[in-house]
């Protein structure tokens, strides 16, 4: 599997960081590089492995469901680019 | 006068609390300390106000013979664990000044056992680095250098201003986190005790998420004792974490006294790698005839999966960071460039934010989780990973831990390595097998090489039994009389 400059870019335009046009190919050098060196993988026999879930089984715990925090509107807006009224202030995201 | 930056931790915290010196006294050094040794770069944040009022606090306490078991004693935070009120960044721009409203289980563990902080300390980029070059605010200095050269090494990394501050004395100790080797490698850098618990002893609430299957916080210390003693305090069961373990947290320090007699210690062939220096093998050969010394029996093993668990590694974590790093919008926190669009605000806000390692590995990551991929990388990395903690258990039928060398090489320079990413990556050839099975590790500084460079033991434990890797590791610390320090140039 190799990556292709076109590739680069749907993988940039889904990871939403922008690449400009001069950076594709060297991007798709350098990703080709590593995936190269990852496919060693395809050596190991996996037939019959069940992917690894957890690194130590354990049973996870319940928690009744009831709210256990809140009513911290400007705690959580102290951080934000842009607010107004107590609410986050985003580009317009609806035609 | 006694140096109070020379003291390690425990012995810090005994003159605190048989009142031979203040928590001020001993802060104030060590802030002094910090002040004159700026051109390390270890420290991302000081925070001398809140040391001195915490030191104060912890005075109070001490005063009535009261307090925790680290009351009055200053370490230093790695900025990827959220202090509250305290701005955090993650080594990354894209974070601005964000300051957590909240506090991370771990750094509230330290303070409620009466820890003061110095600051916050640098890192590469969201802990993805082995070198600390990867820091948005430049790279760490290692107070290390070759004998009669100034070149500048690194300090390992991630972890790098963790270790670069407690090698140069800036603070008793250090916390730091390990999703490759971000613990060990930088600690085996530079000559300190480093050790990475296992998978879900210490709560990851409140620390800026890299790969959450890996991800563990540890600490970075002058001795095992030291390192058994921050461990005990930052380690226990939290609700805030669905990962964490609620198991009883052992007495970690009791366990650096334990005796080896009949203890079977496993050398795993496949960590003897081609072009690995003749010095690190001796040096490996030395720690087992230690060991053999102090009554262990040692026994060959066979991991066979070893070599596939960096490629391994290299898809597992990248793509849980593509996906952890996805919050990073620009929307609620953080830095946000404004684009002709939502998309294009998006795009333009992460490409100026993130650094160049981050962004190829989340381009990775996104790669290989996406339509089409998935099964073909990260379903058969997470089989090749469960191959690689078969190959622990095999090994654990024969032997009760292992021991093998944390790195292949002592610190480099800065710049000497950082051309090619797969070169940087095979730093953590020795340290992520132990990520990938969730496994404990421990490095301690062993010898110095011919260039007078640290370098470091690993002992890697079953699961739950960090008390085997301190009582190996104490071990090796007494046998290996390490004390060299760093001479003083900064």
């Amino acid at each position: 599997m190799s990556v292709d400059a076109k590739t680069v870019r749907k993988i940039a335009r889904l990871a939403r960081l922008e690449v400009s046009d001069e950076r594709l190919e060297p991007l798709a050098v350098e990703l080709n590089n590593l995936l190269g060196w990852i496919e060693q993988l395809n050596e190991v026999d996996v037939d019959g492995v069940l992917p690894m879930t957890s690194a130590v089984q354990t049973e996870p715990h319940l928690r009744q469901d009831q709210v256990t925090d809140g009513n911290i509107r400007d705690q959580i807006l102290a951080n934000a680019p842009k607010t107004e009224d107590g609410f986050f202030v985003v580009p317009k995201a609806v035609e | 006068m006694t140096d109070f930056t020379k003291l390690s931790l425990s012995e810090a915290v005994a003159g605190l609390r048989s009142k031979q010196f203040s928590s001020r006294e001993l802060t104030a050094a060590h802030l002094e300390a910090m002040e004159a040794a700026r051109s390390l770069n270890a420290f991302l944040l000081e925070t001398p106000e809140k040391a001195l009022a915490m030191a104060d606090a912890a005075d109070a306490k001490l005063a009535k013979s009261e307090g925790g078991i680290l009351e009055g004693a200053p370490i230093g935070i790695k900025d990827l664990f959220c202090v509250n009120g305290v701005k955090t960044t993650a080594g990354s721009k894209i974070l601005g000044e964000f300051i957590p409203p909240y506090e991370s289980t771990v750094t509230g563990n330290l303070w409620a056992d009466g820890a003061v902080m110095l600051g916050k300390l640098n890192m590469d980029e969201f802990a993805m680095g082995s070198s600390n070059e990867n820091s948005a605010f430049g790279p760490v200095i290692n107070p290390w250098q070759r004998d009669g050269s100034n070149t500048a090494l690194v300090p390992g990394g991630s972890s790098g201003g963790s270790t670069s501050a407690v090698a140069a004395d800036l603070c008793l100790a250090a916390i730091g986190t390990d999703t490759g080797g971000s613990i060990r490698q930088p600690a085996a850098f530079t000559g300190l005790v480093g050790i990475k618990p296992t998978y879900g002893r210490c709560s990851r609430y409140g620390v800026v998420a890299f790969a959450s299957s890996l991800d563990q916080a540890g600490p970075i210390a002058k001795t095992v004792t030291d390192a058994a003693l921050m461990l005990g305090s930052m380690c226990g069961y939290d609700p805030k974490d669905s990962t964490s373990l609620d198991v009883k947290t052992p007495d970690f320090v009791a366990a650096c006294t334990r005796s080896l007699k009949g203890l079977r210690i496993g050398i795993p062939k496949e960590y003897r790698m081609d072009g690995m220096p003749s010095e690190i093998e001796t040096l490996w050969e030395q720690g087992t005839q230690w060991l053999r010394d102090a009554g262990c029996e040692i026994v060959d093993v066979s991991l066979p999966h070893t070599k596939y668990a960096l490629p391994a590694y290299y898809i597992i974590a990248p793509a849980e960071a593509s996906s952890n790093l996805a919050r990073y919008d620009g929307m609620r926190y953080g830095t946000r460039v404004d684009g002709a669009d939502l998309n294009s605000t998006y795009e333009r806000t992460r490409a100026e934010g993130f650094g160049e390692e981050v962004r190829r590995r989340i381009m990775i990551g996104t790669y290989v989780l996406s339509a089409g991929f998935y099964d073909a990388y990260y379903i058969r990395a997470q089989k090749v990973r469960a191959r690689i903690a078969e190959d622990f258990r095999n090994a654990w039928e024969v032997c009760d831990a292992l021991l093998t060398p944390t790195t292949p090489s002592a610190a480099f320079g800065i710049g000497e390595v950082s051309d090619d990413p797969v070169q940087m990556y095979l730093n953590d050839v020795f340290t992520v097998t132990a990520n990938l099975a969730g496994l404990p590790g421990i490095s301690i500084p062993a010898a110095l090489d011919h260039q007078g460079l640290p370098l470091g033991l690993q002992v890697i434990g079953k699961a739950l039994d960090e008390e085997t890797c301190f009582a190996v590791g104490a071990t090796i610390e007494r046998a290996a009389e390490f004390n060299a320090k760093p001479t003083h140039w900064w």
